[in-house]
C-alpha cells in the first residue's frame, strides 16, 4: 500500500508542478500585458476563442489514443456547416424543433463521414492517415458542390442565441460578472461528457487498451473494429458540433470555414495536452489544458501587439517545447 | 580461426595483463526507486570460459548485464577488462571493449537480409556507395568460421528463430566481441538448433572468448557451463565449478528454499468425465492440416513438437485467433461457431499466448486494468459507469489467489517480472468462467518459483474440471504435466502417447519424424 501511496503522491506532485508552471506562465503574461490578461472579460474571451479548437480536439484525442489520426475534421466542419445551413433554410418548423433537426442532420453527416473514415481502416487495414486524407478532399469537394462555392446565409434567426448569446445573461449581468457565451457552455458540456466517457466507461477503457496493445485487446475479446469505428464517428460528430456552432456564429454555412489551420490546431492541442501519438495514453482534461495553453498564448500575443507572423513562430516553438518537456519528464520519472 | 585472431588483434595495442581475468566486475550496486536491484556484485570471467549466470526472474541478471552493456549506469562498483579499469558509459563503449550482447528478443531488422543485418551501422562502402560484394564476403567469412550455412539474401523474418539467433551471434562477432553475453539463448530453439548453438558456443570458447550464459533451463548447464554463478535478490549467492554443483543445490540456491518434486501430482481424470472440447478435422493451411482431438473435463493434454510444427497455430485456430478454413469445434458435445476470440470466450475457451508482451498484456496499463480487461462488462454499474472500487477488490482477490508479486493493483504491467506478468495474464482469464484453457508455452522464460506456482495452478484448474491443452518446448514439462501427449508435426497430431508410455526419446523421435 505504501507503493500505491507513493505513486499517488508522485501523481499529485506532477499535477502540482504542472499547475505551478501554468500559473507562472499566466502571471508572466498578465504582468507583461499590464494586467489586461487576467481581467474577467478577457478570460471569457480566451475560453470563447478556444471553444472550437477544444471541441475538435476532443474527437481527435480519441482517435490519437488508438494510435490513429483524423485529418478530415476541418473539411467536415465545412461540410456539416453547409449542409446544416441548407437544411435550416429549407424547413419550416418551430424554433426549437428547427434547431434540433438541423443539429441532428449535421451530426448525421459528421457521423457518416467518420464511419466512412473508419471502414477502410478496420476492413482493409489501410492507414488512417490515408483514409482521412482522402476524406479531407472528398468532404471539402462535397461542401463546395452543395454550396456552389459560396457561403449559404441563414434566412432564419433562431440560431443567433446559440452562436453568440450569453448563458443566463440576466443573472451574470445582475451580478456584474462577464456574460458566459453559449458556445463555452457547449464546450464545457462536451468536455465533461467525453472525459467521463474516456475514463469511466467500458468503451473508454477499450479505446485505451487498443491503443496500448491492439492484438492483446483483440485476443481479450474486444471488438476492435467496432471500437475503432466508434472513435472516428466521435471525431466526425465533434467536427459537426463545431460546424453547427460556427454556422450559428456567422449566421451562414460557409465552405471556407474549417479549412484553415483548424485540423492542425486540434492536433497541436491534443499533443500539447500529453496524449501520445503512439497511442494508449491520453486524457480529455489534458487536451483542454493543451487548447487553453495555445489559446492563452495567442490571446496574450495579441494583447502585447506582437506581429502576427511572429506569433506563428512562437506558437510552433511552444508546441515543440511542450511535447519535448513532457517526453523528458517521462524519461526522468518512469525509468 | 583467422577471424577470431583478428578479434584479439584489435586490442593488441593495449597491453593485456596475462594474469588478469578477461572480465571482472567488482562491488556493483544499483538501486531503482523502491528496490535495491544489485548490491555488492562481484564476479570474474576467464578467457575461454563459459560462465552460467543463473537466478530467478527479478534476481538482477538483466540489470547486471545492462550495466555491462552500457545501457544502464551503476551506482557503485568497478569493471575491469583485461585487468584494465573500464568506464562503460554507453553501448558504444561496451562494443569497443569487445562486449557483445545477444538478447532474448533479437535486435534484427526483419525486412533486411542476414548480410544487411550483419553489417548494419558498419556498412562497407566504395566511393560513397554501399559495397555489397565485400559485405557479402565479410558475412560469408563469419558464417564459415562459425561452421554454419546461412541463406544470406532472404529477409531474416523468413528464417527460423534458431537461424535468426545465429545471425545475432554472427553480428556480435563481426563487431569483434570477445565477451559474449547470451540471454536465454535456447528459449525458443529446437533440440537440433540447441545442439548446433552449443557447438558454436564451444568454438567461441576454444578461440579464447569468454561467454556469460544466462538460462532458466538448468538441465542445459551440465552440457555447456564451466562454472555456475547464482544470483538472488541482487546478490551473488555462490559460484562453483559446474561438476561440483548438482542441480538440486543450484535450484535451492536460486530460490533460497528447497523445492519438493519438480512437477505436482496430476489428479486422476474420472472414468466418466465428459468430453468438454472436441475438435474435428481442423484445417488452416499452411500450418494446420487436419487436427482432431478430444479433451475431457479434468484432463491436461500436452503438445510436443519442434518449432514450426504448427502447435501454436492449432491453438490459435481453436481459440478463434485465426479463422480455420474447415473443421468443427464442439463444446460439451454441441457444435459451436468460433470465428473470433469473442466467440471463443463466449464458449469458455481462452487462449494464454506465448508472447505475453505482444499478445497478452497492455504494458502501459496497470495490473487492475489488465486483469479486468476481458470481463469489463461485469464491472459496469446500471449507469454504464465502471466501478473501480469493485475492480480493485476483484484484482486484489486474484493477486492473493495467484500470489502475484506486485506492489499495488496500479503498478504498470511493463514494470513486472516475466513470471509476474504471466500470472497477470492468467488472472485475466481466471476472472471469467473459462472451462477450456489453451496454454502456449505457459512457463517460457520465467523463473523456477513462478514456474512451480503456474504448474500447481494448472493442476488445480484441472481438478476443478477444466479441460487444458498445453504447448511446451520443454519436453520434461510436457511429460510431467500432461495426462496425454501428442507429438505434433507438419500441422498434424502424428502420434498419441499416454502418460505411462511417453518417454522423452519416444516423444522427441515422433515429433522429429524419425518414428512411424
Amino acid at each position: 500500500m505504501t507503493e500505491a501511496r507513493r505513486s499517488a503522491r508522485a501523481y499529485w506532485l506532477r499535477v502540482l508542478a504542472a499547475a505551478v508552471l501554468f500559473i507562472a506562465f499566466i502571471v508572466v503574461i498578465d504582468v507583461a500585458a499590464h494586467g489586461a490578461f487576467l481581467r474577467p472579460s478577457n478570460i471569457v474571451t480566451v475560453l470563447r476563442q478556444i471553444t472550437y479548437n477544444f471541441i475538435l480536439a476532443i474527437g481527435e484525442t480519441f482517435v490519437i489514443i488508438t494510435a490513429g489520426i483524423d485529418l478530415s475534421i476541418g473539411s467536415l466542419v465545412s461540410l456539416c456547416g453547409v449542409v446544416m445551413a441548407i437544411v435550416a433554410n429549407s424547413l419550416h418548423l418551430p424554433a426549437v424543433a428547427l434547431i434540433a433537426v438541423t443539429l441532428l442532420a449535421g451530426l448525421a453527416v459528421g457521423a457518416a463521414a467518420g464511419y466512412a473514415n473508419a471502414l477502410p481502416v478496420v476492413k482493409l487495414n489501410l492507414p488512417p492517415f490515408i483514409t482521412t486524407l482522402a476524406m479531407m478532399q472528398i468532404a471539402l469537394g462535397f461542401s463546395y458542390i452543395a454550396s456552389a462555392g459560396r457561403p449559404v446565409p441563414l434566412n432564419v434567426s433562431v440560431f443567433e442565441n446559440t452562436g453568440y448569446g450569453l448563458f443566463l445573461g440576466g443573472l451574470t449581468n445582475a451580478l456584474h460578472l462577464p456574460g458566459i457565451p453559449i458556445p463555452v457552455i457547449w464546450m464545457l458540456v462536451a468536455g465533461v461528457f467525453f472525459s467521463v466517457l474516456l475514463t469511466r466507461t467500458r468503451f473508454g477503457r477499450y479505446v485505451l487498451a487498443i491503443g496500448g496493445n491492439e492484438e492483446a485487446s483483440r485476443l481479450a475479446g474486444i471488438d476492435v473494429a467496432k471500437m475503432k469505428t466508434l472513435v472516428y464517428v466521435i471525431s466526425g460528430v465533434c467536427a459537426a458540433v463545431v460546424g453547427f456552432l460556427y454556422m450559428a456564429l456567422f449566421s451562414s454555412g460557409s465552405p471556407q470555414t474549417g479549412t484553415g489551420n483548424e485540423m492542425l490546431g486540434a492536433i497541436a492541442a491534443v499533443v500539447v495536452g500529453g496524449t501520445s501519438l503512439m497511442g494508449g495514453r491520453g486524457t480529455i482534461v489534458g487536451t483542454f489544458f493543451g487548447a487553453l495553453l495555445i489559446g492563452s498564448l495567442n490571446n496574450a500575443m495579441n494583447l502585447l501587439n506582437i506581429n502576427s507572423y511572429l506569433q506563428m513562430v512562437v506558437l510552433g516553438a511552444v508546441i515543440l517545447l511542450a511535447v519535448a518537456l513532457d517526453q523528458l519528464r517521462r524519461r526522468f520519472f518512469s525509468a | 580461426m583467422d577471424f577470431f585472431r583478428d578479434a584479439l588483434g584489435e586490442r593488441r595495442e593495449n597491453t593485456i595483463i596475462a594474469s588478469a581475468p578477461l572480465l571482472e566486475m567488482r562491488g556493483v550496486a544499483k538501486a531503482f526507486p523502491g528496490v535495491q536491484a544489485l548490491s555488492g556484485v562481484s564476479f570474474s570471467l576467464e578467457r575461454g570460459e563459459i560462465l552460467a549466470l543463473v537466478g530467478e526472474n527479478g534476481a538482477g541478471k538483466s540489470t547486471l548485464m545492462k550495466i555491462l552493456a552500457g545501457g544502464l549506469a551503476a551506482d557503485a562498483g568497478e569493471i575491469f577488462v583485461d585487468g584494465h579499469r573500464a568506464k562503460i558509459d554507453a553501448p558504444r563503449t561496451a562494443e569497443r571493449l569487445g562486449i557483445g550482447m545477444i538478447y532474448q528478443e533479437f535486435n534484427l531488422v526483419p525486412q533486411l537480409s542476414a548480410v544487411e543485418n550483419l553489417v548494419l551501422g558498419n556498412e562497407p562502402t566504395r566511393r560513397g556507395l554501399l559495397d555489397t560484394a565485400s559485405a557479402r564476403e565479410r558475412a560469408q567469412r563469419i558464417f564459415e568460421e562459425l561452421g554454419i550455412e546461412m541463406p544470406l539474401d532472404l529477409p531474416v523474418s523468413q528464417l527460423s528463430v534458431g537461424r535468426q539467433q545465429l545471425v545475432e551471434i554472427a553480428k556480435a562477432l563481426s563487431k569483434q566481441a570477445r565477451i559474449i553475453v547470451m540471454d536465454e539463448p535456447t528459449a525458443s530453439l529446437t533440440e537440433n538448433e540447441i545442439e548446433r548453438l552449443f557447438a558454436i558456443v564451444r568454438r567461441l570458447k576454444a578461440a579464447g572468448n569468454g561467454v556469460i550464459y544466462i538460462s532458466h533451463r538448468l538441465e542445459e548447464l551440465p552440457r555447456i557451463a564451466d562454472r555456475v554463478t547464482i544470483l538472488r535478490d541482487g546478490r551473488i549467492i555462490e559460484t562453483r565449478p559446474r561438476e561440483s554443483f548438482p542441480r538440486d543445490e543450484i535450484v535451492s540456491a536460486m530460490v533460497g528454499r528447497r523445492l519438493e518434486a519438480q512437477y505436482p501430482a496430476l489428479p486422476e481424470v474420472a472414468e466418466n468425465a465428459p468430453v468438454v472440447l472436441e475438435v474435428r478435422g481442423l484445417v488452416r493451411p499452411p500450418a494446420v492440416n487436419g487436427v482432431s482431438l478430444q479433451v475431457r473435463a479434468g484432463e491436461i493434454i500436452g503438445f510436443a513438437g519442434l518449432v514450426g510444427a504448427g502447435r501454436t497455430e492449432i491453438l490459435r485456430a481453436i481459440a478463434g485467433a485465426d479463422v480455420p478454413r474447415t473443421g468443427e469445434i464442439l463444446v460439451d458435445a454441441k457444435s459451436v461457431r468460433v470465428r473470433s476470440p469473442i466467440d471463443a470466450i463466449r464458449e469458455g475457451i481462452v487462449f494464454i499466448t506465448e508472447d505475453r508482451k505482444a499478445q497478452g498484456l497492455v504494458l502501459g496499463m496497470g495490473v487492475r486494468e489488465n486483469v479486468t480487461l476481458a470481463h469489463l462488462a461485469r464491472f459496469e454499474s446500471r449507469a454504464r459507469m465502471l466501478d473501480r472500487a469493485r475492480e480493485t477488490e476483484e484484482t486484489q482477490r486474484m493477486i492473493r489467489e495467484l500470489a502475484i508479486r506486485t506492489p499495488s493493483t496500479e503498478q504498470l504491467a511493463r514494470n513486472l517480472s516475466g513470471g509476474t506478468q504471466q500470472k497477470v495474464v492468467l488472472a485475466k482469464w481466471l476472472l471469467g468462467t473459462a472451462r477450456i484453457l489453451l496454454f502456449d508455452e505457459p512457463t517460457r522464460g520465467i523463473d523456477v518459483g513462478a514456474k512451480a506456482e503456474i504448474h500447481s495452478l494448472m493442476v488445480r484448474l484441472a481438478a476443478d474440471g477444466a479441460a487444458i491443452v498445453m504447448v511446451s518446448s520443454e519436453l520434461p514439462e510436457v511429460l510431467g504435466m500432461s495426462h496425454r501427449i501428442y507429438a505434433v508435426r507438419g500441422g498434424r497430431l502424428v502420434r498419441e502417447f499416454t502418460r505411462e508410455e511417453a518417454t522423452p526419446d519416444g516423444v522427441m523421435l515422433a515429433a522429429a519424424g524419425a518414428a512411424a
